[in-house]
């Protein structure tokens, strides 16, 4: 009996310490690419050619963040990646919680099946569409303008329509009735009762949508030309396509570059983690 | 409330809000599957008008063209190690937060950073890890005594980088896994303690069954991301400009990055088309056999394994 009470804390306090290490150990291997980065982009030329590194910089070189600003008209691209994510997240939420209401507040024929189609097409590979979708633009003279980026988010997205159907589904219909008695709309139920009520989903589907915008590559890449019209990301594609092309690489301006373009993604991360949580789990569950 | 469902099912409204969806399925998912499918039997640059082939694209792409071969077993090397790999290292850090320890949530945030990002700039910053000279891990490696690899500048390391580089980014994986230890009953575990069960018993017998539905939507989502890799290949492997990414020797040129190469380069509109749909097919038989393989490990508590 003594024994046990003995060694019984102590097995614990063992384990506890080699959860910490690890959990401490793996922090650390997360960690360092970051830190990395964030210090290569503070260090001189020489600085981030030195051997051994010296992870804290003895003149902190502020300047790298000015270049990589004039370098690209990155104030420009922020402004035009601003202007493309509203239009997408205002058009793109705003349709996908009427399609979710749809599907959650009604019953019509084939609804369950046109719903299945929804979720189906979420699996269908991006590359299949790509190229009779940039005919048919390229077509409508779409080609360098935001709009091959924006009209396809319009119409909702099978992803949002989905997770904000499961929180709709969530709300009990006596609402739905007692309003209906009342005289009200379907749309006014919507507009009244359901969208404010919807509003931690809603908070979700405004993540997802801001970090699919926001960071989106491929289709700036194949429908934006021009210099100035570019998106932050494609912007510092070319930032970087124009740094290695020059002899020794200025590691350290790319790396002020990327620091710049992760500020936003790493606040909204901070601000909004349990809405990423929540919306990965809701897609999850699904499995 | 029968009377109330009835009055529901003649609903007709509803048409109307699922339409933004409906007719955005149409114009953006289903015209262009059947255009694209057309246009894989054509030749096509886009400044004449298309010319009708037959099969002669799938011919070519099954046959002929040895880059397709090349980019098939790049792909199938990436998502061989990238998604087991992901899906354990997932699985094991999720087992690492499942404990109740002060301060996990910063722990939980810490792993989970990564995967929030911007992919672009995520690559350039692996680029300037993976450099053979002054690179984080090269000098890492220097620290412990070993002359690292040339990494990106090797045909032979190439696709491991840009693996380890995927494995950075498993912090979506991890928190479906670890939503899926946290939703497990604690009476199961209960029962089993009282039964005697040692800790691995207790894994095998519980955890695994009871989260088996989520690894399984891991595996799915991981590999079907995996067989479309294309962004990190194309910002990190075109050191001579554009027009050579999938360098060293076309050891990372990845199937999705020859398609758009062929389509966005070279203005192969039909090839391109008849690359996509192999794709497709591929992607679409993976995921079927998976759904097979499932109903052997999957563990869906209704009815039991179905």
């Amino acid at each position: 009996m003594s024994t046990l009470s003995r060694t019984k804390p102590m097995v614990g306090a063992l384990r506890f310490g080699i959860s910490y290490f690890f959990l401490v150990a793996v922090s650390l291997v997360f960690l360092t690419p970051l830190l990395w980065m964030i210090s290569s982009s503070l260090q001189s030329l020489e600085g981030v050619f030195r051997v051994p590194f010296h992870w804290i910089p003895e003149n902190l070189q502020w300047q790298n963040y000015r270049d990589a600003m004039t370098l690209i008209p990155f104030a420009r691209y922020v402004l035009n990646t601003t202007v493309i994510s509203i239009a997408i997240i205002a058009g793109g939420v705003f349709s996908s919680t009427l399609v979710a209401y749809g599907f959650s507040r009604f019953r019509f024929r084939g609804r369950d099946k046109l719903f299945g189609l929804c979720i189906a097409t979420m699996m269908l590979p991006g590359q299949v569409t790509m190229i009779p979708l940039y005919v048919l633009f390229a077509r409508l003279g779409w080609i360098d303008t935001y709009l091959p980026l924006i009209v396809p988010a319009l119409f909702g997205s099978p992803f949002y329509i989905f997770l904000l159907r499961q929180f709709f589904l969530s709300i009990p219909y006596e609402y739905d009735e007692a309003a209906l008695l009342d005289g009200a709309s379907r749309f006014r139920i919507y507009w009244q009762i359901i969208l404010p009520l919807a509003r931690p989903a809603i908070a979700t589907v405004v993540v997802f949508s801001f970090m699919g915008a926001w960071n989106d590559f491929f289709n700036p890449l194949i429908y934006i030309n021009s210099f100035e019209k570019a998106t932050l990301t494609l912007g510092l594609n070319s930032l970087k396509a124009q740094i290695i092309g020059a002899g020794q690489t200025q590691w350290h301006v790319l790396m002020a570059a990327s620091v710049l373009v992760l500020i936003p993604n790493v606040l909204v991360f901070f601000l909004a983690q349990r809405q990423f949580i929540k919306g990965i789990n809701v897609g999850g569950l699904r499995g | 409330m029968p009377h109330q469902q009835n009055k529901l099912f003649k609903d007709w409204q509803g048409y109307l809000y699922i339409m933004p969806w409906f007719i955005g399925f149409i114009c953006f998912a289903l015209g262009p599957i059947v255009v694209s499918f057309f246009m894989s039997f054509t030749r096509w640059s886009m400044l004449s008008s298309p010319q009708w082939i037959g099969l002669e694209n799938y011919s070519e792409i099954l046959l002929r063209d040895p880059l397709v071969g090349k980019s098939l077993w790049n792909t199938a090397y990436y998502v061989l190690f990238s998604v087991p790999l992901g899906i354990a290292l997932s699985l094991g850090l999720a087992l690492l937060l499942n404990q109740k320890l002060r301060g996990i949530g910063l722990f939980r945030t810490l792993f989970f950073l990564p995967s929030v990002t911007n992919l672009v700039a995520v690559s350039i910053l692996w680029m300037w890890i993976f450099n053979p000279e002054f690179g984080l891990l090269n000098r890492a490696l220097e620290w412990t005594g070993i002359e690292g690899p040339l990494w990106l500048q090797s045909e032979t390391w190439s696709k491991p980088a840009l693996i380890l580089m995927s494995l950075w980014g498993i912090g979506g994986g991890m928190i479906i896994m670890l939503a899926a230890l946290q939703g497990i009953p604690p009476e199961l575990y209960e029962a089993a303690d009282l039964d005697g069960a040692k800790r691995w018993r207790k894994f095998w017998h519980i955890t695994a069954p009871m989260i088996s539905p989520a690894l399984f939507f891991n595996l799915i989502m991981n590999m079907i991301g995996s067989f479309q890799v294309f962004t990190q290949a194309f910002v990190m492997t075109a050191s001579a400009g554009q027009g050579s990414e999938g360098a060293p020797n076309n050891s990372t040129l990845f199937f999705v990055l020859y398609l758009y190469k062929k389509a966005f380069q070279q203005f192969k509109m039909g090839y391109a088309s008849a690359l996509a749909w192999i794709l497709f097919i591929i992607i679409l038989l993976f995921t079927l056999l998976q759904f097979n393989l499932s109903r052997r490990w999957v563990y869906y508590e209704a009815g039991g394994r179905s």
